[in-house]
């Protein structure tokens, strides 16, 4: 019997888990079924990082493990089948910040908990978040930001926000180095994440999914 | 008879070297005041790390990005490239907030060098980032993941033929050739067409232009410690080591790559750090003898609570690191670790070392708890949140402060200090930090 992908996923097996893939796409299965158990296992990673028995090598290389999986499923996707998404979450590093792997794991962990990431990148200045609030329709909005220059940004991006009339239309939580509910406060941010577990927490718990 | 250096026990180097650093041999001191303050300063500090006697109070240090820049009117951008306004600034700092120690100018670094050799590794003001902030760095695989063999065969060799001409978009040139493998008489013409090649003669122009830029600003550096120490205040830092776990995670192989290696290529991650770190070593080594602060900060990044498991932990970054800790404390030098994020579940690990020979200066650690498990061994300090300072009172400040002097200070050890560099902070929230502790920090004996 075919060994268990979800399984040997979760577990970190990437050999051993790229190979179950080949056999699968080879015997025609359908690749959105093998994502959806790749998607799955990368959930318990997250899981289990969350309990404290991963940590986060384990996050980034399951992330890894999964693209190499993503990169193999793709080209037998047949055109028009989509995933059906959770919701939309615009993330971005502050305005001044260049710092991104914080920002990329949370992305990664918010996408495979079946949400629609939009991801705007780093040094994002205040308007960008709020031109893509109006164009997307997203109601909630992750502002990350490593160095203490991002308490200011963060701030300045929460105004903007404000200011164009769309402050009860999201939720905002902030998350990185510094970053605590003090910092919370002062940026009039809706809540603070102390890593990306927690961001995914936050959102499904403020739109489900 | 004074005991030859070859001689000494690491105990005896300790005592030599922080002797002669408090003694501030060839200091022209502004004042007879100057002269005294700094050497109480000294003393204290001294105290505080070696653990044999109580200071007269708790010690308090301060590290800075460029928080004085913008606090002297400044942008980072002017203080990378005008040497004099760093001077002014980085000077202000510490004269009027008088902690007991500084760091050095040498943070902004020589704004015109990066730009002689285009590096990479960085963006600075007017490079990547607005003027108003500072450089923050760009990780990247500035060593693939199959060069491993390459760096362990000939680290020299990987710096200068590869790594480098990475890092310094000037330096391209000097990708895969090398004078020679042999070299005998005959032929020996052939070995230097290289060196006729207009690429490669502009990348010598280049690096000429950075070593006269490197010697003004060298100068510069001198010229500001002298004048800091002149006005009672010793120097706490200098010839930077690093853990090889962050070495070749920070600028190596990046946060990503390093921990697809600890999976992918254990054995070759590991054999890579034995190699690194009596290179780590050798080069702290060097830059204390050239400054005479036998202190050297350690900062310390991708162990910290959450990076990695303790098992990896144990395994990847504590050995090679012992190593490193080892060889800067057999020399006589107290390696500074700075050690950024939490370190919660490391402190058992790290309390392994000789008793007063290292400081942890810890940012997001339970204080209680590293008192508990590292008091009786080294001497700790840190923790105060630049975000406090950046957006907190003076009276928030003062009560963290009295708090951290309440569960750490007893019984010595202890350095009053911010947990990662300030960048952003309320002026009347360092005075508050600095002025507390002179006040409530006060040993009785």
């Amino acid at each position: 019997m075919a060994k268990d992908l979800v399984k040997t996923l979760a577990d970190l097996k990437e050999k051993e888990a790229l190979k179950i893939v080949e056999d699968r796409l080879r015997g025609g299965e359908d690749p959105l079924k093998i994502l959806d158990d790749a998607r799955r296992a990368v959930e318990i990673v997250g899981k289990r990082f969350a309990d404290g028995e991963y940590f986060i090598p384990e996050l980034v290389y399951s992330g890894e493990i999964l693209k190499a999986i993503t990169d193999m499923a793709k080209p037998k996707i047949a055109k028009g089948a989509e995933v059906k998404r959770a919701g939309k979450v615009i993330i971005g590093t502050v305005a001044g910040d260049i710092h991104d792997i914080g920002k990329d794991i949370v992305v990664f962990m918010l996408d495979v908990n079946g949400f629609e990431v939009l991801d705007l990148g780093i040094d994002v200045p205040a308007q960008k978040f709020v031109d893509k609030i109006k164009e997307s329709g997203a109601p909630i909005v992750g502002l990350s930001g490593f160095l203490t220059l991002a308490f200011d940004s963060m701030k300045e991006t929460v105004e903007a926000i404000k200011s164009a009339g769309l402050r009860d239309k999201v939720k905002v939580m902030i998350g990185g180095g510094q970053i605590d509910d003090q910092v919370k406060v002062y940026a009039g941010a809706d809540a603070y994440g102390k890593d990306a577990m927690a961001a995914v927490t936050l959102a499904k718990g403020w739109i489900g999914g | 008879m004074e005991k030859k250096w070859e001689e000494m026990s690491s105990d005896e180097r300790q005592e030599a070297n922080l002797q002669k650093w408090v003694s501030a041999e060839g200091v022209k001191f502004v004042s007879p005041q100057a002269e005294k303050a700094y050497k109480e300063r000294a003393t204290r500090l001294k105290d505080a790390i070696q653990m044999k006697k109580l200071p007269d109070r708790v010690p308090v240090f301060t590290t800075y990005g460029f928080f004085p820049a913008v606090y002297a009117g400044f942008t980072p951008q002017e203080v990378m490239y005008d040497y004099d306004k760093c001077n002014i600034a980085w000077k202000k700092y510490v004269l009027d907030f008088a902690p007991d120690a500084h760091v050095g100018a040498v943070v902004p670094g020589p704004g015109k060098l990066f730009d002689i050799l285009d590096y990479k590794l960085y963006s600075w003001p007017g490079h990547g980032v607005a003027p108003k902030y500072g450089y923050q760095c760009i990780e990247g695989e500035y060593m693939k993941a199959d060069e491993y063999d390459a760096f362990i065969e000939d680290p020299s060799n990987f710096y200068s033929n590869i790594y480098l001409p990475r890092i310094f978009g000037a330096l391209q040139a000097f990708t895969a050739f090398h004078i020679a493998d042999v070299l005998e008489m005959y032929g020996a013409g052939f070995n230097f067409i290289p060196f006729g090649l207009p690429p490669v003669q502009a990348a010598y122009k280049a690096l000429f232009e950075a070593g006269a830029e490197a010697l003004k600003w060298v100068g510069f550096i001198g010229a500001h410690a002298a004048e800091i120490a002149a006005n009672g205040f010793p120097a706490f830092w200098d010839g930077p080591a690093k853990a090889p776990y962050d070495m070749i995670g920070d600028t190596l192989r990046g946060t990503k790559g390093i921990m697809m290696d600890m999976y992918r290529q254990p054995d070759k991650l590991l054999k890579a750090m034995e190699v690194m770190a009596p290179l780590v070593v050798k080069n702290a080594v060097a830059g204390v003898k050239a400054s005479g602060v036998p202190i050297v900060p350690v900062v310390m990044h991708k162990g910290a609570d959450g990076f990695l498991s303790d098992e990896q932990y144990k395994k990847f970054y504590w050995p090679t690191f012992r190593k490193v800790l080892m060889g800067l404390i057999a020399e006589g030098i107290v390696p500074y670790g700075f050690v950024e994020g939490g370190y919660n579940s490391r402190l058992e690990i790290i309390r392994d070392l000789p008793k007063g020979k290292v400081i942890w200066f810890l940012d997001r650690t339970d204080m209680a708890k590293a008192k508990k498990i590292l008091g009786n061994v080294a001497c700790i300090g840190g923790n105060v949140p630049p975000g406090l300072l950046a957006i907190g009172t003076p009276q928030q400040v003062k009560d963290y402060v009295k708090k951290l002097i309440d569960t750490c200070a007893k019984d010595g050890g202890y350095i009053v200090g911010n947990g990662t560099v300030i960048e952003e902070a309320k002026p009347e929230n360092i005075h508050a930090m600095i002025d507390f502790t002179k006040e409530y920090g006060v040993y009785k004996k």
